[in-house]
């Protein structure tokens, strides 16, 4: 039965669908079909950069960078676009993903050769890629008119409803699952966060292990910045703003543990969802903005309440009565 | 006094002993009879003796002999089984740690647990800060500084814990016991990471204790420390008291024949493995601080035994051999070929493998599942096709965790829900799972009970019979003879002596007094008269 998903996962499944059902029967609106390929469409940024979190988390780290990464990365792409204008967008996509991924290597490499610790690296890179921003846009924006059509069409492209940002989180998912679940170096992530010396003694580099996570983590903040700057043709030093406390959000929630070594994709996938879907049912369902921010921290946190609970605190099963129960409920 | 005659109606004897010790002196601690069990394992049985006031009572006995337990009792971490503990006569309770400190029984530990970030005079006043519900910052540190004071101590209660010298946290943590009042001051191994002049300075401070009437339980391996420091002796052996008496009245000898006690060869059946060629040689290995000119060979089928009291370098130089630490000098071989050693995963292709002491701290992944610990150290045997085969894993971690017989509901399960020995035996599943020529054990048996090590055993003497060439590091004694068909014996970082079973004539015979003597440090010439 626990296969594919875990006990909290599948009570943070419930927990969403009890959500979605409240909100519908108070706003109609919300329960559409429609409604429902808006919400997916508005979170797949979160999705794909609460996977990319995962993966630093996993390893005992954290990057706070993501978010100024992507807003760096944006208009970095912004400006190569100004200059080449009409290449094909995986040319676009290509160029956000290698610089995301420079700037993500800088923070693997402060973190696993300088031994400085992840909370104080990203911090620092925040402030220096936000500030990078100011100096080479000289403080100004770019704008759609300076956006080329290929640039700026590609994220509005949809299939079945969805939008192509929607199918490269889609994407990106896979890819995570495939590389977290059936790669070395996907283990090696678990291992390293789950008992950095048990994995020494095993072989398994950290120095190697940190860099992969957060060049990764840069490289998908990167492409998000791109299809971000390209989705609301504009690009400038404020986008994203604080975004990144939104996506750890996402994977605490998810049960991605900051202890390190404990996380799936599927959970981190839920726990993006169950921070979009209230980001935009309170809009409809018209509190006030001036509340928003409040009742969307509140419920956050009242999330991970439950969802920490649910887990329980891992008793052992010594004795034989509770392992042969155990044993059953797995049957 | 009224009730030590009304209690006498068996012997005069008991009434004359009884009357010197009320009228001279009466103990200030005594144990009678305390047990305590835990499942699987009797770690002390019907234990007594008393401590007097300007005494110091040395505890002695092998690793596992129940020293600490009896540690762990008086410090009120331990409930016990059976028996009591009198203060000054007066039957105690101890449920806490507070209940201990509060009849003026105070511990200074191996390892020192103290707060490195704050001043020697609130890691001694922590708990108990003079003052209301603010803390009197002068009186706290007029306080320190009049105990510093006391003992002489060289450094202020200012200075930071983190500026201390080991030394200096030990004097801490004695002015930590003089501020309870405490006059019960127990000392587990304290010399253990001490200089010389250290030491002197430590028994200087003893000494002083002493004269002020407090009495001092010492614990220690060193006999040249037992028979300098202590007035009496209490020795045990496998939870059981098995000698006291007054220190001058006994010799070395007699201390580890108490301490050793059983024949050893009755109770680890050896089994017969021929030996086969030489698989690993290192030669010359040192590093600047832990280890130096270690040299040993290794052959196919052996079990070599590295032995010495905790601290003595066996663990260290083991560990740059497996790459976990760069070696200055030496080189190691491995069927003739020189390996580079860089880092574990040199070694684990070179076909070594290290389980390591402390399993659960370093060895396993408690949120990973069963198959997934197991295979860690092994997946680039599991990729086909650039990717992680499961199946193949699967059957790994089935095949493995069968031959150990791993106790668990699913191979899946996570290593978290395991309990202890289980965990233990998907760790060492893990190291074979690397298929290696040669495997190194440190410490296999610590901390697991009787039933479980007669397992551990039994399974080293299958490994060798496999072919592998094992080292074990251990420090127990009957286990190291029992199983090891030669003993290398280190102190102090340097291999001191060597050891072939059945075989040598005095210092150097295979005998438990040689070996122990020869861990301790004692010179040879010593240790054959």
């Amino acid at each position: 039965m626990s296969v594919f998903l875990k006990y909290r996962e599948w009570v943070l499944a419930a927990i969403i669908a009890l959500m979605v059902t409240c909100i519908s029967l108070y706003a109609p609106a919300f329960g559409t079909l429609d409604n429902a390929t808006g919400v997916l469409n508005d979170t797949a940024f979160l999705f794909m950069m609460a996977l990319a979190q995962m993966v630093v988390i996993l390893t005992r780290g954290i990057d706070l960078s993501v978010a100024a990464n992507l807003a760096l990365t944006g208009m970095l792409t912004g400006i190569f676009n100004e200059i080449f204008p009409d290449l094909p967008a995986f040319v676009y996509v290509a160029v956000a993903l290698t610089l995301g991924g420079g700037l993500g290597l800088i923070n693997g490499t402060l973190i696993a050769w300088l031994r400085i610790p992840p909370i104080v690296v990203t911090l620092g890179t925040l402030a220096i890629f936000r500030g990078m921003i100011v100096v080479i846009g000289g403080g100004s924006q770019v704008n759609t008119s300076d956006m080329s059509a290929s640039f700026v069409g590609f994220p509005k492209l949809g299939f079945l409803g969805l939008s192509s940002v929607f199918w490269i989180a889609a994407i990106v998912a896979l890819l995570a699952w495939f590389f977290l679940s059936l790669t070395r170096a996907g283990r090696g992530l678990y291992a390293v966060g789950g008992n950095p010396v048990a994995a020494r003694y095993c072989g398994i580099s950290l120095p190697f292990q940190q860099v992969l996570a957060y060049a990764i983590s840069g490289a998908v903040a990167g492409m998000s910045g791109y299809l971000w700057v390209a989705r609301y043709g504009v690009a400038y030093v404020e986008i994203a703003s604080g975004y990144e406390l939104t996506v750890i959000a996402a994977c605490v929630i998810g049960g991605v543990s900051i202890g390190g070594g404990v996380g799936t994709v599927a959970g981190t996938l839920l726990g993006a969802l169950f921070v979009g879907v209230i980001v935009n049912a309170l809009p409809v369902m018209q509190v006030s903005p001036f509340w928003q921010m409040l009742i969307s921290g509140a419920v956050i946190l009242t999330a991970v309440i439950i969802n920490a609970r649910a887990e329980g605190r891992g008793l052992k099963l010594i004795l034989p009565e509770a392992r042969r129960a155990a044993a059953q409920a797995k049957r | 006094m009224d009730k030590a005659i009304r209690r006498d109606t068996s012997s005069a004897g008991w009434c004359l002993t009884r009357w010197a010790a009320v009228t001279e002196t009466s103990p200030i601690l005594a144990l009678a009879n305390v047990s305590k069990s835990f499942p699987g394992v009797r770690a002390l049985h019907d234990v007594s003796f008393s401590l007097y006031p300007g005494e110091v009572t040395a505890l002695i006995g092998e690793n596992g002999a129940g020293k600490s337990t009896i540690v762990k009792i008086l410090t009120g971490i331990y409930i016990p089984d059976g028996g009591e503990i009198r203060v000054n006569g007066e039957t105690q309770h101890f449920s806490s740690p507070r209940d201990s400190w509060g009849a003026g029984i105070a511990a200074i530990h191996q390892e020192t647990v103290m707060f490195d970030e704050l001043s020697v005079a609130e890691n001694i006043f922590m708990g108990h800060m003079p003052g209301g519900h603010l803390i009197d910052w002068r009186d706290t540190k007029a306080k320190a500084r009049a105990l510093l004071a006391s003992i002489e101590a060289d450094f202020d209660a200012d200075a930071k814990l983190k500026t201390l010298s080991v030394a200096q946290k030990h004097m801490v943590e004695i002015t930590r016991a003089l501020s309870h009042n405490a006059n019960v001051i127990i000392m587990d191994e304290p010399t253990a990471s001490l200089s010389r002049h250290e030491i002197d300075e430590l028994f200087r401070i003893v000494t002083q204790l002493k004269a002020e009437g407090r009495a001092i339980i010492f614990i220690s391996h060193k006999f040249d420390e037992i028979f300098r420091l202590s007035d009496r002796f209490v020795c045990l052996r496998d939870g059981e008291k098995v000698g006291e008496g007054m220190t001058r009245d006994v010799s070395e000898p007699d201390l580890v024949r108490m301490m050793v006690g059983r024949p050893i060869d009755q109770v680890f059946p050896k089994r017969d493995i021929p030996l086969g060629a030489t698989v690993l040689e290192i030669d010359g290995l040192s590093n600047a601080t832990e280890f130096a000119d270690v040299s040993l060979s290794l052959r196919k089928g052996e079990i070599l035994g590295l032995y010495g009291l905790v601290g003595a370098g066996r663990s260290e130089a083991m560990q740059a051999v497996f790459g976990m630490s760069k070696p200055t000098a030496g080189r190691v071989t491995m069927n003739g070929q020189q390996l580079a050693i860089h880092e574990p995963i040199d070694a684990i292709h070179a076909g070594i493998s290290y389980v390591p002491e402390d399993r659960q701290e370093q060895g396993a992944f408690l949120p990973l599942g069963i198959r997934e610990n197991i295979t860690m150290a092994s997946l680039a045997g599991h990729v086909r096709n650039f990717l992680l085969s499961r199946p193949s894993e699967q059957s790994a971690a089935r095949a493995l965790g069968g031959r150990l017989s791993v106790k668990a509901a699913h191979w899946e399960q996570s290593l978290g829900e395991l309990s202890g020995g289980n965990q233990q035996k998907v760790v060492i599943a893990k190291w074979l799972a690397t298929k290696p020529k040669v495997i190194i054990l440190d410490e296999p048996t610590k901390g697991i009970d009787v039933g479980s090590k007669a397992a551990v055993h039994d399974f080293i003497g299958e490994l060798a019979e496999d072919g592998l060439a094992v080292i074990l590091i251990s420090s127990e004694l009957p286990e190291i003879m029992g199983l090891s068909d030669r003993v290398i014996v280190m102190h102090e970082g340097r291999i001191a002596a060597r050891f072939e079973r059945g075989m040598g004539t005095g210092a150097l015979a295979w005998s438990a007094e040689a070996i122990v003597a020869a861990a301790t440090g004692a010179p040879v010439e010593e240790r054959a008269a």
